[in-house]
């Protein structure tokens, strides 16, 4: 059958032999990940990355196959557990960590965790500084780590808006905002004096969506949660929030199923779900087209006060 | 997985749409407080790409008149910076609009950041160069203009803001669009680098030409600052351009396979083609081009992949895979434009860690040519730059370097210098001319230029000058000027004591400053019975038992002396002054 004008007409895209397609963004974000990935693995006498399990570690976990490929990933995992990630988070990552063949490394603040530490008991500020800065630098200190890789971006929070791509920080851990070292082009300086070190983001320029579509694009498997389902939840006003913790609830608080997701995974008494029916990926893009808050808007963590994020950054939060 | 259908909306569009998308890089420039963050919150805020709760977080605080939001906070992260009222370093933003995806850059315009705005402008592709009506063109809008021009930011967008201060006087934006454009004609001819440029006034505040077309200003009818950002031309398509891939890492799963991993910098591969491999200058052909998603039968700039080659080289980390047709220079000296970005400043003959694509070299900055004033592009000659100034300088490599010049390509032409002993970045740099070398390596005469530098000096003996003050015994003494002698260093022995000098207080020091400075390692001795050695360089001090020169130590065997001797090498190891442990005879 003879090709119809019109037909013609739909496909105006000339491909010429010569010039290759350009890259499409994904692609863009993905060579300059890898790019970081390779600079601080032969750089670094002792790099680390920090895998939390999320959407953004899963993302840079992928990107770290690849980077090396086809020689193994040439630095271990670490996991700081503060005792109240979710029972999937869990499975989820030591299953992760199996099939991928990576060295995982589990690190908690077990002290405070026996003293009973929890976000009720002290408030989610001091509980943060405990479980999770306190034993992240714990860690790093206690395997002499040089260089840690977190999943962090930009556009997530307006004093990370401002970090560099290599964070420096001193032997406390510190971050100083106001004194970051120039950083042009690609050309990251990884020269530390003994006890300080590097915090790397290898994902900064990528934005909530440019996650999804990758998630999407590679079928990266991520945890359940980030899928709607019935769960059970309390249901205070507009706020769920995960039955995960007993002391959580209220006197006579009682649980109502709702069909519900996670946006963003962190502690389970500090991490709000949203009522959603987005059960698949693109349905879970289509739903982030509609926001019109914040992915950390659930986080009560970033909210205690203005300017929390930059402070727990300052005192060595990644 | 449940078929979800949504009669007005399709996914598949949507991400079919998103993968179509192109990508620009812009960054903001000028003078303190003329509005850049104020612009680049009005942007977001009026393109929906700012979510709910991040404005309400702003809401009835800031600089601005109550009801009216102040926009700069969306961008002005920090807690320093919203107590100042000021931008301090780079707040990185994204977002999107139907056509093109951006990444943007808000840097401050403060002159004490200079080095922040440097950093947004590096990877550029635009700039959005602000300039307040109600003062007009400041020297920090030529500064930021020039850095731009020297960083090769191609595309200048200039948007003469507060409009709305000055009654959105037409004639004032003439005037100052007249003055900055022959500013922005002066800086093209000192950098070589044209920029394209366009003028709209804006108001950031009011949001006149930000997002939406005003009727404000019925005299201008060009089109709204993000329209014509959504109409430059994308990145700059390397693609055609020379290949060049810095090895950054060697991948050795098992014995047989052996692949350079890197991320292209510029041009396109295929199986096949030949390329050499720099400095060493040997060549292949590409067998494989390996990524995780299977191989390649093309790879374009900038993806990161994997080679492996036709046969086996020696290629480590920090070395150039070029096309054999079109390579790159390789130099042993280089000019460059230089902006120095640390307190300290720049010092001559000072050795710092050149960063180039995936290697760090010692460099040496051999001389200055001048300095360039931003305020009227005047070249005066210098002995030194300090914090913001920028300049031209020559540069000398110890060991060969692959290097094109940034004009040529922004990848393999740019550098940092780092400053060993602090860590801090202390320089961004462009190469703007190659003094390349023979296939065997020497330096084409009609291409170098100068005296013998101190960095050829030091590369050659393997030490830098340097006074070295030793007190003690004769025959210690003795040992020590054989011992450097032996190993191939440089010295001359001077007697602290002689007569000359305690005639002329002042003869001992003008003799050694220009042994220094000839590279040459002055020994300054003075011989007595004391019972220590004393050896001084640079400010370390060195103190020995000199009573038991001649006693063996049972488990070393070695004597005092040698113990001596191997103490002074390792002292001049410590320092510095000897470039590696192996050329200190270590
Ligand atoms: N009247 C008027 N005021 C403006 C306009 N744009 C910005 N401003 C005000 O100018 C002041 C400085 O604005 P910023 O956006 O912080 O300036 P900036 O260029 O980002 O300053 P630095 O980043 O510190 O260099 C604030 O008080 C703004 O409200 C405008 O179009 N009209
Ligand atoms: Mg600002």
């Amino acid at each position: 059958m003879p090709v119809a004008e019109s037909e013609r007409h739909t496909s105006p895209l000339q491909v010429t032999p010569h010039a290759p397609p350009r890259l499409s963004h994904l692609r863009l974000l993905e060579a300059e990940s890898i790019h970081i990935l390779r600079e601080v693995a032969s750089e670094f006498e002792r790099p680390v990355m920090l895998y939390s399990i999320g959407k953004d570690s899963s993302v840079m976990l992928r990107l770290a196959q690849k980077a090396f490929y086809p020689a193994p990933i040439p630095f271990p995992l670490l996991h700081v557990d503060t005792g109240f990630k979710f029972a999937e988070m869990i499975a989820f990552r030591d299953e992760m960590a199996r099939s991928i063949g990576a060295e995982l490394l589990v690190w908690r603040n077990e002290s405070a965790i026996a003293a009973g530490t929890n976000p009720i008991a002290l408030d989610t500020k001091r509980c943060c500084g405990l479980l999770k800065t306190q034993a992240l630098l714990d860690a790093l200190r206690h395997y002499n780590f040089d260089a840690a890789f977190g999943g962090a971006r930009r556009d997530e929070e307006k004093s990370r808006a401002k970090e560099r791509i290599y964070s420096f920080r001193d032997s406390a851990g510190q971050w100083d905002p106001k004194n970051q070292r120039p950083e042009l082009w690609n050309l990251y300086n990884a020269r530390v004096h003994p006890g300080e070190s590097i915090r790397v983001f290898p994902l900064s320029n990528w934005t909530e969506m440019d996650v999804w579509q990758y998630i999407h694009e590679e079928k990266i498997p991520v945890v359940d949660l980030y899928f709607a389902k019935e769960r059970p939840m309390y249901v205070r006003g507009e706020a769920l929030l995960p039955i995960e913790q007993a002391f959580v609830a209220r006197l006579g608080e009682k649980p109502q199923m709702v069909k519900s997701r996670l946006r963003s995974l962190g502690c389970s008494p500090c991490t709000g779900a949203i009522r959603s029916d987005a059960e698949t990926i693109p349905a879970i893009i289509a739903e982030l087209i509609s926001f019109r808050s914040s992915e950390r808007a659930n986080r009560v963590i970033d909210h205690d006060q203005e300017g929390s994020m930059e402070m727990k950054k300052r005192e060595g939060y990644f | 997985m449940s078929a979800l259908t949504t009669p007005a909306f399709s996914i598949d569009d949507f991400l079919q749409n998103e993968r179509e998308k192109d990508l620009l890089r812009f960054s903001t420039a000028g003078s303190v407080d003329d509005g850049k963050s104020t612009l680049i919150g009005r942007l977001l805020y009026d393109t929906q790409s700012v979510y709910e709760d991040q404005v309400r977080s702003i809401e009835g605080k800031g600089t601005t008149a109550p009801g009216q939001i102040d926009f700069a906070l969306l961008t002005d992260g920090l807690r320093a910076e919203r107590e100042q009222g000021i931008t301090i370093d780079v707040a990185y933003r994204y977002f999107s609009t139907a056509r093109r995806k951006f990444i943007i850059a808000d840097t401050p315009g403060h002159e004490q950041y200079t080095r922040n705005m440097a950093t947004g402008a590096s990877t550029a592709d635009a700039a959005v160069v602000l300039i307040d009506a109600s003062k007009g063109v400041l020297i920090q809008s030529r500064r930021h203009a020039y850095i731009a021009s020297l960083l090769r930011v191609k595309h200048v967008l200039v948007a003469v803001n507060k409009m709305d201060l000055i009654g959105y006087d037409e004639a004032a934006f003439r005037a100052i669009k007249a003055d900055f454009s022959s500013v922005l004609d002066q800086i093209a001819v000192d950098t070589g680098s044209p920029v394209e440029r366009i003028f709209v006034p804006v108001s950031a505040l009011a949001g006149d030409n930000i997002v939406h077309r005003s009727d404000v200003m019925p005299w201008y009818t060009g089109p709204s600052l993000l329209e014509l950002l959504e109409s430059l031309p994308p990145s700059i398509d390397t693609r055609t351009a020379p290949f060049r891939f810095p090895v950054q890492r060697v991948l050795r799963p098992d014995h047989k396979f052996r692949g350079f991993a890197g991320q292209i910098a510029s041009g396109t591969i295929r199986p096949g083609d030949t390329i050499t491999v720099l400095p060493s200058g040997r060549s292949a052909k590409v067998g494989r081009i390996v990524t995780w998603d299977g191989d390649l039968a093309e790879a374009i700039a900038p993806l990161s992949v994997t080679l492996v080659l036709d046969r086996e080289l020696d290629i480590s980390r920090g070395d150039l895979i070029v096309s054999t047709d079109r390579p790159a220079t390789v130099a042993k000296n280089a000019k460059a434009a230089l902006v120095w970005m640390d307190q300290r400043p720049l010092e001559l003959h000072r050795r710092y860690l050149l960063k180039h694509t995936s290697q760090t070299a010692p460099v040496f900055l051999t001389s200055i040519e001048h300095r360039t004033d931003p305020a009227t592009l005047a070249h005066s000659p210098a002995s030194t730059l300090h914090m913001n100034d920028i300049g031209a300088v020559t540069l000398n490599f110890l060991r060969p370097i692959a290097l094109d010049q940034y004009n040529e390509n922004r990848s393999i032409g740019a550098f940092i210098l780092v400053d060993a002993e602090s860590n801090s970045t202390v320089a961004a740099g462009m190469i703007t001319a190659v003094s390349s070398l023979t296939a065997a390596g020497v330096p084409i005469l009609a291409d170098t230029w100068g005296p013998v530098t101190a960095g050829e000096r030091e590369a050659r003996w393997g030490h830098r000058g340097a006074v070295v003050e030793i007190s003690g015994p004769l025959p210690l003494i003795d040992a020590i000027e054989r011992s450097l002698f032996a190993i191939g260093a440089v010295t001359n022995r001077i007697g602290a004591n002689d007569d000359a000098f305690l005639l002329h207080p002042t003869l001992l020091e003008i003799v050694t400053t220009l042994q220094v400075q000839s590279g040459v390692l002055a020994l300054v001795v003075n011989a007595n019975d004391s019972e220590n050695l004393v050896v001084r360089a640079d400010g370390q001090d060195l103190t020995l038992d000199a009573g038991n020169v001649d006693d063996v130590d049972d488990a070393s065997g070695t004597s005092g002396a040698g113990r001596a001797v191997s103490a002074v090498h390792k002292l001049l190891h410590s320092t510095g002054i000897f470039i590696s442990s192996e050329k200190a005879g270590l």
